[in-house]
């Protein structure tokens, strides 16, 4: 087997360890109780980061051509985007919710055919890992700004109805879930745009057209104006909380249709990582 | 040796009851002494707070002072001990451990939780040590009660949430605001529980306060006790955009806020939230204000909501802390042990004997030509040697364990003869199998 299947189960190992303490400090919900939790999912974050590059040393180019690789990718800038919000924020539920979304992530890449195969010689590009670190890393915060939204959405109920729960107690305050949406709108929608010109730019010099309107072009371009409309609302015309988080949510379905139904359901030109490999 | 419990509390007794048997703080030299001054009474504190009375005792028979501690608590205040009798609780040894841990935990308070107790148990104790009525035991375990709700405080969220109202508010305007540093708060009307809410949010980082009241010289008398800005009671919803919070207690019959209004406020601030709480009955603000985006009304039902839930989740916490007070209690129960001096005599003449035998074993072996009764005669001279040097001693540390001063005396033995008493568990049996 090679090291980089090794290293992945490694690592999926370490992500569910992190996502237990994590859980488990959510549930008891002392002051510094996620510390073990934050030291284990960066711990994993590391080991996954080597395993990433033994498998581009393995495979010879960016591990994020096949179902797989994309699965483990996305955990991977997950992981790193959510270490990066967490060095300010510090929340317990958050950081649960997230390691939960890495872990499952990490799980459907496990279920995936993992044997690294020769590579597409459409995908032999330098543009490849360019043009995918953008998109993923604006999926990534998109993600946060997702888990962020939802919380946003239970606590505001929870306050306009008077009835708290135990969670109530351990979520952080309106405001912040707020900032946090805000925060990854004005990082992810530049992020997610970089990733669609770069794509733009690749497809034309590999296919000889800047858009060509295939199926995961048209849905991340849907999912584009959602964020811009959002992005807009919120810097002209004062959009915030609960507007602000379903639309965050609504634009995170999107992400995830673009990024797995789209290969599922739609096939085209980006159907390199369909299925069947 | 035992600690022992005597009083009466806001659990057993009324406040009838519990003010006849109060001690002022400015004379407590008087009972303490007196107290210490009962014949099966060896240490002395005395508590005595709102909520409860309670006598702090040490003595080597439980029974007899306990009888003592009731006539005592009975006699200096003058009133028949039956009519104070079925308010009693005596409490002794580990229950009564675990009684004072509970109290300066805050555990046994009427708010659990509430921080004041530690400091009139310290303050209490703080008699004591200055009228040297406790001694080493009380010392002890009062400062190891201090280091339990210590604990209990940082390791459990037992006073994580407001159990009043006007805290209540503050702590939902966090909730909603994440800090209220630099907001603004509208006083509409100026009630009483208005200005303690507005006093809480001040003394919590509240910058700009506006106040308002049909009586305008009022809302400038109010407004210069925040050192805030009076708005006449005709136009204050021309300021209503300006405020992050509104408060509104006046004596108003019909709504002094409607919906509408709150909407068109909400649009002139760009939707930034706002928090609104109605403390008139009755009400001021329009229930559908909490119906707006971004708007949060509580009336005072809600916040007494508010101040139940977070009394349920201080009663979740306390479980907690019940198990911090069990460790301690077997923590001091074990260093109680420490102070009985029996296990130090039978060390102490395990040692000698052991000396002995070997020292005997060795002239032995050197004068191989004693006959059997030189040899007994030699046994004897040795035997009633270290006995008579063992006997004053033994006698000391008795006298000792009487006075409770036995420690230094255990301590010293242990040190200048090596003894392995008294030691941990573990390390005994290290040396056990040495």
């Amino acid at each position: 087997m090679d090291v980089n299947i090794l290293l992945f189960k490694l690592t999926l190992v370490v992500y569910a360890v992190a996502t237990s303490l994590y859980l488990f400090s959510v549930v008891v919900n002392r002051p510094g109780s996620d510390r073990c939790g934050r030291w284990s999912l960066m711990v994993a974050f590391f080991i996954h980061t080597v395993t990433l590059i033994t498998r581009f040393v393995e495979a010879g180019y960016t591990p994020v051509t096949n179902l797989h690789e994309s699965f483990s990718f996305f955990a991977w800038t997950l992981a790193g985007t959510f270490l990066l919000v967490d060095r300010r924020l510090r929340m317990a539920v958050l950081a649960a919710t997230t390691s939960t979304i890495i872990l499952v992530l990490m799980l459907f890449g496990s279920l995936m055919p993992m044997q690294v195969q020769d590579l597409n010689p459409v995908l032999d590009s330098f543009w490849l890992p360019i043009h995918i670190s953008f998109s993923f890393l604006g999926n990534a915060v998109f993600t946060v700004a997702f888990v962020a939204a939802i919380f946003y959405l239970m606590q505001e109920r929870m306050l306009k109805s008077k009835k708290f729960s135990a969670l109530y107690y351990r979520l952080p305050s309106l405001d912040t879930l707020d900032m946090i949406n805000y925060r990854c709108l004005t990082f992810g929608f530049p992020l997610m745009t970089m990733g669609i010109i770069s794509g733009a730019v690749w497809a034309e010099m590999s296919w000889g057209t800047y858009w060509s309107w295939d199926p995961k072009e048209t849905w991340a371009l849907i999912t584009w104006f959602i964020y811009a409309a959002l992005l807009h609302g919120r810097l002209t015309t004062g959009w915030r909380g609960r507007r602000a988080a379903i639309l965050a949510i609504v634009g995170f379905i999107f992400v995830l249709f673009t990024f797995v139904g789209v290969n599922m359901l739609l096939p085209g030109l980006h159907s390199y990582t369909s299925m069947a490999g | 040796m035992d600690i022992i419990v005597v009083g009466l509390s806001h659990k057993t007794a009324p406040v009838s009851v519990r003010e006849t048997v109060a001690f002022p703080p400015e004379a407590m030299q008087a009972p303490l002494e007196q107290m210490l001054a009962l014949s099966q009474v060896s240490e002395a504190i005395i508590v005595s707070t709102c909520n409860r009375v309670e006598l702090y005792a040490v003595s080597t028979n439980g029974a007899a002072a306990t009888v003592q501690l009731k006539q005592f608590l009975a006699d200096y205040h003058q009133i028949p001990l039956d009519t104070l009798e079925s308010h009693l609780y005596v409490i002794q040894g580990e229950e009564a451990i675990r009684h004072v841990f509970n109290v300066t935990s805050s555990l046994d308070s009427m708010v659990i939780g509430e921080p004041q107790i530690l400091g009139q148990i310290k303050t209490s104790y703080g008699y004591a040590a200055e009228h040297k009525t406790a001694g080493l035991i009380l010392n002890r375990f009062l400062h190891k009660a201090f280091s339990v709700a210590k604990r209990v405080r940082t390791e459990t969220n037992i006073a994580g949430n407001a159990v009043s109202v006007s805290f209540a508010a503050v702590e939902l305007a966090r909730k909603i605001f994440g800090s209220i540093e630099g907001k603004t708060v509208l006083l509409i009307g100026a009630g009483e529980m208005c200005e303690l809410a507005a006093k809480h949010f001040v003394n919590n980082g509240v910058t700009r306060v506006l106040v308002t009241n049909r009586t305008f010289s009022r809302a400038e008398k109010l407004a210069a006790e925040f050192s805030g800005q009076p708005v006449l009671f005709e136009n204050f919803h021309d300021h209503l955009h300006q405020a992050d919070i509104v408060l509104s207690s006046t004596g108003a019959t019909s709504f002094v806020i409607e919906a509408d209004q709150v909407q068109a406020a909400l649009k002139q601030r760009k939707n930034r939230p706002m928090f609104y709480i109605d403390i008139a009955v009755p009400r001021d603000i329009d229930p559908r204000v909490n119906n707006v985006n971004n708007v949060y009304l509580y009336d005072v039902d809600d916040l007494q909501g508010v101040v139940n839930a977070n009394l349920k989740e201080r009663h979740k916490e306390a479980e907690q802390a019940h198990e911090i007070v069990e460790h301690e209690i077997g923590q001091f129960q074990s260093w109680m042990a420490g102070l009985d001096v029996v296990p130090t005599i039978v060390a102490l003449r395990q040692q000698i004997e052991t000396l002995r035998q070997a020292e005997l074993e060795k002239t032995f072996a050197n004068l191989k030509h004693l006959s059997g009764s030189d040899r007994k005669a030699i046994i004897a001279m040795s035997s009633a040697l270290t006995n008579k040097i063992l006997h004053p001693p033994t006698k000391a540390l008795k006298q000792a364990q009487k006075d409770s001063d036995a420690q230094q005396y255990v301590d010293a033995l242990q040190v200048l003869f090596d003894l392995k008493i008294g030691a941990p568990e573990g390390k005994l049996k290290a040396v056990e199998s040495d």
